[in-house]
């Protein structure tokens, strides 16, 4: 494995060309906004994102995804027999994945593939992902992702990470499917040793860019119940309106809801995203609701990605700091804070 | 459990049982469709299914059979949303499905060569019930010392299982201790009065027991302290906690306390865990 050369210009053949083996996925903007789009033949490859506003994760765990299938025909001798429904997983590139969105699809590893369980679907997506990241030259005001073990070159979860050299970019193989596919993609070029240079010092200007820094080292120590009874919650949870933006948005969020739907006796077994700031997301038949208030809601979403995921797997924060809910939250809840109140209580 | 811990297997509704005279609860017996998901499914009482009604969705159920008792699942199902009430309209040999089976069990290997006390309210009786019969199989009871059983409903009508209590009423290797909240029946043999009173009466050691208690969240809170009271350790306590649930396998993100899931970490735990859990459930 090594570093590859090629012209900027070069990187959208070499994708076309690769759309004979794969369903190739580019960031694409529509109206101000970025999202992975199948990339069309006659479309440029732009690359001039900061990043797109939903995470690839949609690709690995669609919004709405249909589980199962099932007859309620009474003629039919598998009436009400919920069964698989065919589906099939094409291989597929993910080019200009920014490395946070590759981490988090790490982080959620650990829940869709344990030991115990695996979500088939979500392990059969993420495996027929090859996932080309596009280091973060340029980060964002709102990114801190070096505090939450990541940064804007990070490896973890890419197949291949690309740096911006102005006129070329650099292409570093880190997995095999990465090199399957430089080699498919006939990018065959070595990089010399002047231009790894180069591309060492984009990467550490870009950590130096980085401006906003969040305390983490004492979440670990904490005592649960502190953190859970601590003060201020009421204060973070004063102006939030609920509206569940944030745990959309969010490339480590993944909790969804199971649906049937049935349309003339025939009938699908769906699950969908949910949110845990909604609050049927909790509510009991009974009419008991553990989280009924806001305040409750809001504390579960930080004390998960900070506390829970934590304590429970070992394995750092459950957040990549990439900024989308600081950005996108309509009354400017920011997690940076709720870091530093947690981590300093 | 299939291979795709999602999809349930097909089940035939073999018998319908009413057990409450106001009609709210009723036990399912099941039968499996195909052999090799009864082979397949093997559990410890404690444990739960997802009910799968194709069309309505699926309900967290607890399993009141036993494993003792083969060819058949019991579950008994209380009227209140959308699936349970569909449910309670379906008919002897309507098919349904089961996914399962789900979550921890009552801790059994720890309960051996103990006491075991169990103290049940309403219809949480039922995971108690497939406890009982487990620990009452002659291949099983030597591993028990005594076992004493606090249960109780609102009025006689509302007890589950009432011909199965009136049996071990009978035996002489449990000692049964039912109990109502008020009656207008004089014949009526039994105990009257709460839960927590009737155990502060009949429970008077701690030694060498386990209590397991399922019940209304007002039957647990002031049965907990009369435990106490005779010596009873958080970590002799064990309950049964209902979230609401989706998945049923710890991937769905719905039913966590702190960072527990109930329905895979748990949804059995002791005292001594909840304690060091946020009071969220
Ligand atoms: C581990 C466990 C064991 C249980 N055992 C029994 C039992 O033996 N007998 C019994 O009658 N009830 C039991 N319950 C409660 C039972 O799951 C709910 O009453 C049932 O889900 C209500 O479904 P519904 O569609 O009728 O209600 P709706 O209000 O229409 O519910 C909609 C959906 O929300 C979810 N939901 C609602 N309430 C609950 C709840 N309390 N717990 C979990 N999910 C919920 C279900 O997915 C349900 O389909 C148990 C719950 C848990 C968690
Ligand atoms: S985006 Fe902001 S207002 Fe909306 S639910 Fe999240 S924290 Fe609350
Ligand atoms: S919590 Fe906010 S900053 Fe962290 S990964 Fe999610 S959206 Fe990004
Ligand atoms: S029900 Fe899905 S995580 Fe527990």
């Amino acid at each position: 494995m090594g570093d590859k050369i090629l012209k900027k210009a070069e990187l959208q053949d070499v994708l076309r060309a690769l759309k004979r083996t794969y369903e190739v996925f580019v960031p694409v903007k529509e109206n101000d906004f970025y999202s992975f789009k199948p990339l069309m033949d006659e479309e440029k490859v732009d690359l001039s994102f900061t990043n797109t506003r939903l995470s690839p994760k949609p690709l690995v765990l669609p919004q709405s995804e249909r589980m199962f299938e099932f007859t309620l025909d009474e003629k039919s001798e598998d009436a009400h027999i919920v069964k698989e429904s065919p589906k099939d997983y094409p291989p597929r590139i993910i080019a200009g994945v920014r490395p946070c969105d590759a981490k988090a699809l790490r982080l959620l590893q650990v829940n869709f593939d344990n030991p115990e369980f695996k979500d088939p679907w979500w392990v059969k997506r993420r495996e027929s992902m090859t996932l080309i990241g596009l280091g973060c030259s340029q980060p964002c005001s709102a990114c801190f992702c070096t505090s939450v073990g990541c940064g804007p070159f990070n490896e973890e979860g890419l197949d291949i990470l690309l740096f911006d050299l102005g006129e070329c970019l650099l292409a570093r193989t880190l997995t095999e499917k990465g090199e399957r596919l430089l080699q498919l993609g006939g990018m065959d070029t070595d990089a010399d040793s002047g231009l790894k240079k180069s591309a060492d010092e984009v990467k550490t200007k870009a950590e130096k860019k980085i401006s906003s820094h969040v305390p983490t080292d004492k979440l670990r120590e904490k005592n649960v119940n502190d953190l859970f009874d601590a003060p201020f919650w009421d204060d973070v949870a004063f102006a939030c309106i609920n509206c569940g933006t944030c745990t959309f948005l969010c490339p480590t969020c993944w909790c969804f809801d199971i649906q049937d739907e049935v349309i003339r006796g025939e009938g699908d077994r769906i699950r969908n995203w949910d949110s845990c700031m909604f609050p049927l997301f909790t509510l009991h038949a009974s009419g008991h609701n553990p989280r009924a208030q806001k305040v409750q809601r809001i504390r579960q979403r930080f004390m998960h990605k900070l506390k829970y995921y934590v304590d429970k797997y070992s394995n750092g924060v459950a957040c990549v700091g990439c900024g989308r809910c600081v950005k996108h939250c309509p009354v400017n809840i920011d997690i940076r804070e709720v870091f530093n109140l947690m981590n300093e209580l | 459990m299939t291979d795709n811990p999602y999809l349930p297997f097909p089940v035939r509704i073999q018998q319908i049982i009413t057990e409450t005279e106001d009609k709210n609860l009723k036990t399912f017996k099941l039968s499996f469709l195909n052999r090799e998901d009864e082979e397949r499914f093997v559990f410890m009482p404690g444990q739960f299914c997802e009910i799968s009604v194709a069309g309505k969705g699926e309900i967290p159920i607890g399993l009141a059979s036993s494993p003792t008792e083969k060819g058949f699942l019991l579950f008994t199902v209380n009227k209140t949303g959308v699936v349970t009430r569909y449910l309670h309209n379906m008919k002897e040999g309507d098919i349904i499905g089961v996914r399962g089976p789900l979550g921890n069990w009552y801790p059994w290997e720890k309960m051996g060569g103990k006491n075991v006390v169990v103290i049940g309210g309403g219809f949480a009786f039922t995971t108690l019930r497939s406890g009982i019969v487990y620990m009452l199989h002659p291949e099983n009871r030597n591993r028990f010392k005594d076992i004493t059983v606090v249960y109780g409903a609102r009025s006689p009508g509302l007890l589950l299982y009432r011909q199965e209590l009136a049996e071990w009423e009978k035996r002489d290797d449990i000692k049964m201790h039912i109990t109502v909240d008020a009656t207008d029946d004089p014949s009526w043999p039994y105990n009257v009065g709460f839960v927590p009173t009737v155990t502060e009466q009949k429970i008077t050691t701690s030694k060498d027991s386990y209590a397991l208690v399922c019940g209304p969240p007002i039957m647990i809170k002031f049965t907990q302290p009369v435990l106490e009271k005779v010596g009873f350790k958080p970590g002799q306590i064990i309950m049964s906690l209902e979230m609401r649930m989706k998945c049923g396998i710890g991937i769905c993100g719905r039913c966590n306390i702190g960072d527990q899931y109930a329905c895979k970490d748990g949804p059995v735990f002791s005292l001594a865990q909840l304690n060091e859990l946020p009071q969220e459930y």
